[in-house]
């Protein structure tokens, strides 16, 4: 009996562990592409481009591997740095921006009982689940009024003020004790002072997991800079990417690890608070 | 005398700060910033609905008629509806599955970071590897070939024909499966271990335990995944979009893709109805669910 319930669960765990793989694999392909030559990648993906019946083939381990894509998109492409400090400038600037905008806006909810506090925090929550395609329309009479559009801003500032980053700042900070906070009043310490070395500090994980899940969201931004970012120069790299032609499949691939390069740096370092982010972003007050 | 300096500065930002009205200064940037950039224009979006696009006068309901009359929106809707209630079931099901497999295991944490992992992947950077995997000449022929569910020399065509829709549908899992064992194993974990420990005491099977002590706590989980797989899914435009463009085949053709053609051709009168009726419906189902949870709860 308990012969068959351990190997029972060695199978569980060997599945999982396999299922769990094949999620990941994605990353293998383009490990491994990205070091193949462009003679060797030119054989194996010739079918696609030829359309005949011929199926492709692929080696994991590329007969002549090869650093050649590598070299020629850092030293030989000025126009993908272009493109990689497009993403990177318009997530930092998200970023910050939200850092300023709803860590306060976060605060008030969790600390305050003022008046319309629980019509405002729905409101918040409302807005947060609308996806982009219903506010696009709004977004866009509002950019091209403030002649905002084909600029980064037209990115950058409605994504500042979104209210998921709020939400779940707020979950962070409702952790904190009350009596923390009454003690801090007593002993005469202002609104703000409280907020900055009694909050800020104590609730920095909450910020980090909106932050770690906020990097993942941007970096992979495609509808917005879509619809408002005319200028091809002005594109981030989410859009750029597919834009390569299959011919350029090295370039495509050696494009793609660089792009995921920050994406699984930010995630392997952050993945606690993306996890807590995730349970945090849970809706249930 | 620095003192006094310091001490004055000190009351002055006390009565700013210390009083009753300090959330409104806490509140105001982002409530400012919301108000500008997505409240005020909205209103300005459900007045469009009724106008005509051009001349802007007013028609009524006639842009509410012409978008129901549309049949690409009716396909949009369809599909979309299709997808949803397709995508969500199978999601929120074998992600509860798999968390309660997985929260037996020592090895939780290394397997749970591998599911998670695709939540970090860009969807421009999984374009190229789908195309391999499913276009004719693609990975997933030669495996049906070599297992002999295919035959030789007649591959299928995935993106070209209705089975667009269920590499959509993988597409979705493949990306939010993590997300949802997250949630999932947070709330197994927080029926408390003494529960458990005693129903076990008591003699009852792990399966037994599951359905009778765990899984009806899970009840509020349910719930918050149910919204956030629904949201996310609006998100997979992302990779529907890249794979096969603006116009892929009719069976993936989703409200996300319509709204999206209909601004690239400045379809202002259509878009403003459709975005009322969206935020309606989207609103109306959000209602239901926290009505439905609520009544739960009590």
């Amino acid at each position: 009996m308990k012969i068959k319930y351990s190997v029972q669960k060695a199978a569980v765990k060997l599945s999982l562990l396999f299922l769990g793989a094949v999620f990941c694999a994605p990353l293998l392909f383009l490990a491994s592409g990205s070091v193949m030559s462009r003679y060797e990648l030119g054989e194996s993906l010739l079918p696609l481009m030829t359309d005949g019946e011929n199926l492709i083939t692929w080696r994991f381990f590329p007969l002549y591997p090869t650093f050649e894509h590598y070299r020629k998109i850092l030293f030989q492409t000025p126009q993908f740095f272009i493109v990689f400090w497009n993403s990177m400038k318009i997530v930092m600037w998200i970023l910050t921006g939200q850092l300023f905008i709803a860590v306060p806006a976060a605060w008030a909810f969790a600390v305050y009982p003022f008046r319309f506090r629980k019509f405002l925090f729905t409101m918040y929550i409302v807005l947060m689940l609308m996806p982009f395609q219903v506010t696009m329309l709004s977004s866009y009479l509002v950019l091209n009024r403030l002649s905002l559009l084909n600029t980064h801003g037209a990115v950058i500032l409605p994504a500042v003020f979104s209210t998921f980053p709020v939400f779940l700042i707020y979950r962070g900070f409702c952790d904190l004790p009350k009596g923390l906070m009454e003690a801090a009043r007593i002993d005469g310490a202002g609104e703000w002072t409280i907020f900055a070395r009694l909050g800020l500090p104590l609730a920095s994980g909450g910020i980090l997991s909106a932050a770690v899940l906020g990097y993942l969201e941007y970096w992979n931004l495609i509808e917005q800079p879509l619809a408002f970012l005319e200028d091809q120069s002005l594109w981030p790299l989410s859009l750029y990417l597919p834009e390569i032609s299959l011919e350029q499949a090295g370039y495509s691939f050696v494009a793609s690890v660089i792009t995921l390069i920050p994406a699984v740096f930010v995630f392997l370092s952050g993945r606690e608070y993306l996890e807590q982010g995730i349970v945090a972003s849970a809706l249930k007050e | 005398m620095q003192r006094k300096a310091r001490r004055k500065l000190l009351k002055r930002q006390q009565s700013i700060w210390q009083n009753k009205n300090a959330w409104f200064w806490f509140l105001l940037p982002s409530f400012l910033g919301v108000s500008v950039f997505v409240l005020i224009p909205f209103l300005d979006v459900i007045r469009r609905s009724f106008l005509t696009a051009v001349t802007e006068e007013w028609a009524g309901l006639h842009n509410y008629q012409i978008i129901f009359a549309n049949q690409a929106f009716q396909l949009a809707v369809k599909n979309t509806v299709r997808f949803t209630l397709v995508c969500l079931p199978l999601l929120i099901g074998s992600g509860l599955f798999l968390s309660v497999q997985l929260s037996r295991l020592k090895e939780m944490q290394l397997i749970k970071s591998l599911f998670l992992f695709p939540l970090a992947m860009p969807a421009a950077t999984v374009v190229l590897i789908w195309k391999m995997f499913f276009s004719r000449q693609g990975f997933l022929n030669g495996w049906m070939v070599g297992a002999g569910i295919l035959r030789e020399g007649q591959p299928m065509d995935y993106m070209g024909t209705g089975i667009a829709f269920w590499v959509l549908v993988f597409s979705y899992i493949w990306k939010n499966l993590g997300y949802t064992m997250v949630l999932w194993l947070a709330g197994i974990f927080s029926v408390s271990a003494d529960l458990t420990e005693a129903s076990r005491v008591d003699g009852a099977t792990e399966r037994q335990c599951f359905w009778h002590v765990i899984f009806p706590n899970l009840k509020g989980s349910l719930y918050t995944i149910t919204i956030l797989s629904f949201l996310n899914s609006f998100k997979v435009f992302r990779e529907a979009y890249l794979v096969a463009g603006s116009y892929p085949h009719e069976s993936m053709y989703l409200l996300q893709h319509l709204f999206n053609n209909w601004f690239v051709n400045l379809e202002l009168d259509k878009m403003a109805a459709a975005a009322v009726c969206a935020g309606t419906v989207l609103f109306a189902v959000i209602l239901i669910l926290q009505r439905l949870w609520d009544h739960e709860d009590m």
